[in-house]
């Protein structure tokens, strides 16, 4: 048998004409994926990527595997209708702040506590789009926009609390333009089985120019990310002279000079939601990387293990049909 | 001995506090009456609150139902018998009653607190209102409990046995074998000794009160006529039962798995229990976070290749609308299950209308035609389901079945069908002379689907979504010229089904004349038994199966009459319906009251409107029919 030649990044990049602003963070993102998908090995025909509504959400169209764009905020639960129908298929959701948080709150939550084996990806750009930059549930308070002139004054959910907080297995975190910690993250979420949750902070150049800056400047982006790495150190900074360490006063993490405290750095425990919830509360620095990461039994894996012969008929209707009390005139 | 009446059928009221367990009472009965080959029908007519106010009239449930030789096709107007276990029953159910009607009152339940509750400032039995009527007073509260004794129960768990001792003395009453309702009693609790054995002392403390007490002398016995049925296998079902089996059955002819998603809704819930324990049948299911997850996960199931299936009732269907307008878009298959109940908004949840039938036809945003059939009968919802998936499957679009309250509860004998009989369900196959580019959307010529592709086929892989698609390519496009061509396809796709479905017959009566009684969904039982009644040539019954598109042929079969006359449980939405696709104006006959038509106000409606009856001359209520 001659072995299938390997797909290249472009092979999984389907020929229809790219929309998304110019300099958009979108465009990094997707090579990105196409780059892990040539990389894993994935098969074009079993990868399917379904999204809602917004600038995100035309991903699917530019990729060269199955795709749905459908309504908005709804992607997870046509994902998990299509998953749990055909759980051999490697299914995507790429969704954003609006989409996923706002009117789709709904269903991210429930398919992140029902772990169903969906890759779910968040651009979080803080801002609504496609619609020409109003404030979003990301936002931060005091965000100007058309909608809030003055300011917005609501509070900004967190993704990651809220995925916590939903029951997720999986939660990661990286930078649109980040290519290799994007890659690894994307990687781990692809090989996940349950739903993996990726937020990536992804610019948009027009509404919300630089709302990332503070981290991911590329002057400062060493003293404020902190790139995780299961059973390793938290370090960061110059030369990693920078660590982490919990305080049990004021049960917070703190950050240590790490050449003078080098056994009170934490090393990072992916299975400890405690850990990560701190680290999600944690601005300066950024926390990056797999950030919980605590397998469980898949929803369609529960499903299917409670029907040995899966979507098969082992009976036939004729059979339902006569199997109950019947009488013969 | 007591007197015993042979009667042709006969009419039964089981009437309660909706604990009082009327509903397994009356289910319990009609699955011993199947037994004996008579036909029947039952409708359940309960309140919204699982336990109401106990002695309350707005907490009374009760179980209707219709015995006796074919054709019984309601669960009758009057009810001969009524057996009431408080005043607040006796109060909802005697306006009801057929005059001279048997009532068997629980007597214990009969003190001053309960008649208060039923608002009765005296005992109805003592001020006169129950003259005229056959009463019969049991302590039916009391003998239970006395029968239950040795099980040493607590007073309320006793307590609940009372409607098997009721049953005892109902199957007495109509002389059938107990043995059926033993051997369920064994059967469901197999693992509750204690209370199997006090509803089995329960049923037969019941079954000897009536045998040996005085009292007996005064309880009638029924002998109620076998049905003229077609010969065959029979079994009873109900229209939850027919749909949840129909639509397994889809999934067989289609050879596809059926994926059911759904969100618990009254009264649409019972499908998704069915449902849920038909695996064995390729059907999966799984209860959503919420009606539009619901709607959803059942598009995501047909991108993937089954036949996804949601259900729910108005206010849920309303939830359900954009996904329905994506499907549209896609153009997937898609069924959409409404159970219709009274509204507008949360409205009378268990109670049965037929008012969505303008949300279904015409309840979207955008030019966005949908095909809409509509179930007539328990039964009927099988054959329906099987036709909506096969629509759905060929034209590759959503379909919305109706059926309603009443559908979903009700129950009557039915003729196990042969599924030999039944035509496979086919997609759409590709083209294999065509190339491999764009193939999702090559639509057949004549049923204007495209293939049904779906992930997994290599070389095949295609983008889908909302935004509107180049008709030749699928890929998106936002040229004027294409939408317009574009949504006159999706209009065309619709109206072509018509080419695929049968023509409008005649239920009863001639192609000509003064009256076409013109219904459709769960109305036909009523109708049908209002034009067999009446019994005039000029008068015919036509009933609709196919809502959108209509059949071919209905237009010119309805200039036949001089009027059209429109039963329905809603304002005239068949009506409107009719006069916009037709250019007809028929006569609307609206009902909103909750309940299903009675056989006589519609005997009296088409006589109101027949040339030359003396319309002074109503009909009260049809007597029981005595042979």
């Amino acid at each position: 048998m001659n072995p299938k030649p390997e797909l290249m990044a472009k092979d999984f990049s389907s020929p229809e004409e790219i929309r998304w602003c110019p300099g958009c963070g979108d465009y990094a993102i997707l090579k990105t994926m196409t780059q892990t998908l040539a990389k894993v090995g994935a098969k074009p025909e079993e990868t399917v990527f379904v999204s809602g509504i917004g600038c995100a959400s035309r991903f699917p169209y530019y990729m060269e595997t199955y795709g749905f764009h459908t309504i908005h905020g709804r992607a997870p639960a046509i994902a998990t209708g299509l998953k749990l129908a055909r759980p051999e298929l490697d299914v995507w959701v790429v969704t954003g702040d609006g989409d996923g948080l706002s009117i789709g709150g709904n269903h991210l939550l429930h398919a992140l506590r029902r772990n169903i084996g969906l890759n779910i990806l968040l651009f979080n750009n803080e801002i609504y789009g496609l619609t020409k930059g109003q404030y979003s549930p990301t936002s931060r308070s005091g965000t100007r926009s058309p909608s809030s002139p003055d300011g917005s004054i609501d509070a900004p959910i967190s993704p990651g609390q809220f995925a916590l907080g939903a029951g997720a297995r999986f939660f990661a975190r990286s930078i649109d333009t980040d290519k290799i910690g994007l890659g690894e993250v994307l990687q781990q979420a692809q090989a996940f089985n349950g739903a993996a949750f990726t937020e990536i902070f992804q610019n948009c150049i027009v509404y919300n120019q630089d709302v990332f800056a503070d981290f991911t400047d590329r002057k400062t982006a060493e003293d404020r990310q902190l790139r995780l790495q299961h059973g390793e150190p938290m370090l960061f900074g110059k030369e990693k002279r920078k660590g982490l360490r919990f305080n049990s006063e004021t049960f917070e993490l703190e950050v240590v000079k790490a050449t003078e405290n080098p056994d009170q750095v934490l090393l990072h425990d992916e299975k400890n939601k405690i850990i990560a919830q701190l680290l999600l509360d944690l601005s300066a620095p950024m926390a990056l990387g797999v950030i919980y990461k605590n397998p469980a039994d898949s929803f369609e894996h529960s499903w299917y293990a409670a029907r040995a012969q899966g979507l098969e008929r082992t009976s036939s209707v004729a059979e339902a049909l006569h199997n109950t009390d019947t009488w013969t005139v | 001995m007591s007197n015993q009446e042979t009667l042709k059928s006969i009419v039964v009221r089981l009437a309660g506090d909706s604990g009082d367990g009327v509903q397994l009472m009356g289910s319990q009965f009609i699955a011993s009456t199947a037994l004996t080959g008579k036909d029947f029908a039952t409708f359940p007519d309960y309140p919204a609150e699982i336990r109401a106010p106990a002695g309350t009239t707005f907490g009374v449930s009760a179980y209707q139902m219709n015995i006796g030789a074919n054709p019984i096709t309601t669960a009758g107007d009057a009810p001969d018998v009524l057996v009431a276990f408080n005043p607040a029953a006796l109060k909802v159910s005697l306006p009801m009653l057929q005059k001279g009607a048997l009532l068997i009152i629980n007597s214990d339940a009969f003190v001053s607190r309960n008649l208060a509750k039923a608002g009765y400032d005296k005992d109805p039995r003592e001020n006169g209102e129950l003259d005229g009527y056959q009463v019969v007073s049991a302590d039916i509260s009391r003998l239970n409990l006395e029968a239950v004794k040795p099980f040493e129960l607590s007073k309320s768990n006793g307590g609940r046995c009372k409607n098997f001792w009721a049953l005892g003395m109902l199957m007495w009453m109509f002389d059938r074998d107990l043995g059926p309702i033993e051997h369920w009693i064994q059967k469901k609790f197999a693992k509750l000794e204690v209370v199997r054995d006090a509803n089995l002392a329960a049923l037969h403390s019941g079954h000897s009160y009536a045998e040996t007490t005085e009292l007996s002398e005064a309880i009638p016995r029924f002998n109620v006529s076998k049905a003229k049925l077609l010969p065959g296998e029979y079994r009873g079902i109900n229209g939850s039962e027919a749909l949840a089996l129909g639509l397994a059955a889809a999934g067989e002819l289609a050879d596809r798995p059926l994926m059911f998603y759904s969100y618990p809704i009254t009264p649409a819930s019972p499908l998704l229990h069915r449902l849920a324990r038909l695996e064995n049948l390729g059907v999966g299911i799984m209860q959503a976070e919420d009606e539009i997850a619901a709607v959803c996960a059942a598009i995501g199931a047909s991108y993937g290749g089954a036949i996804g299936v949601t259900s729910s009732s108005g206010p849920g269907i309303a939830l359900k609308t954009e996904a329905i307008g994506l499907a549209i878009s896609a153009e997937l298959p898609l069924i959409i299950v409404n159970s219709q109940r009274g509204g507008p908004s949360t409205g009378l949840p268990t109670k049965t209308e037929q008012s969505d039938l303008y949300q279904a036809i015409y309840g979207r945003n955008a030019d966005a035609p949908i095909p809409v059939i509509a179930a007539n009968s328990p039964s009927n919802c099988f054959d329906t389901a099987i036709e909506a998936v096969r629509i759905a499957v060929r034209h590759m679009t959503p379909v919305i079945l109706l059926t309603d309250g009443y559908l979903a509860n009700a129950a009557e004998p039915w003729r196990i069908p042969d599924m030999t009989n039944y035509a496979a369900i086919e997609a759409n196959q590709l083209d294999a002379n065509t190339g491999s580019e764009n193939v999702a959307f090559q639509r057949n010529p004549v049923t204007l689907g495209r293939p049904w592709i779906s992930p997994g086929e290599p070389k095949l892989m295609y983008r889908v979504g909302g935004l509107e698609k180049d008709i030749r390519t699928g890929n998106i496009s936002y040229e004027a010229e294409n939408h317009q061509l574009m949504t006159r396809l999706r209009a065309d796709k619709v109206a072509c089904i018509a080419n695929f479905i049968p023509n409008q017959e005649i239920e009863i009566g001639t192609t000509k004349g003064a009256i076409a009684v013109v219904g459709w969904g769960s109305t036909h039982g009523a109708i049908h038994q209002a034009v067999r009644k009446l019994g005039d040539t000029r008068v015919s019954h036509i009933h609709l199966r196919y809502l959108s598109p209509l059949p071919k042929n209905l237009g010119k079969l309805l200039s036949g009459f001089e009027q059209i006359l429109v039963p329905e449980m809603n304002m005239g939405q068949l009506s409107t319906l009719l006069r916009d696709k037709l250019g007809i104006d028929p006569i609307p006959l609206p009902k909103v009251t909750g309940q299903p038509f009675l056989v006589t106000e519609l005997i009296n409606a088409i006589r109101a409107e027949l040339p030359g009856t003396d319309s002074g001359e109503e009909l009260s209520v049809i007597q029981g029919e005595h042979i």
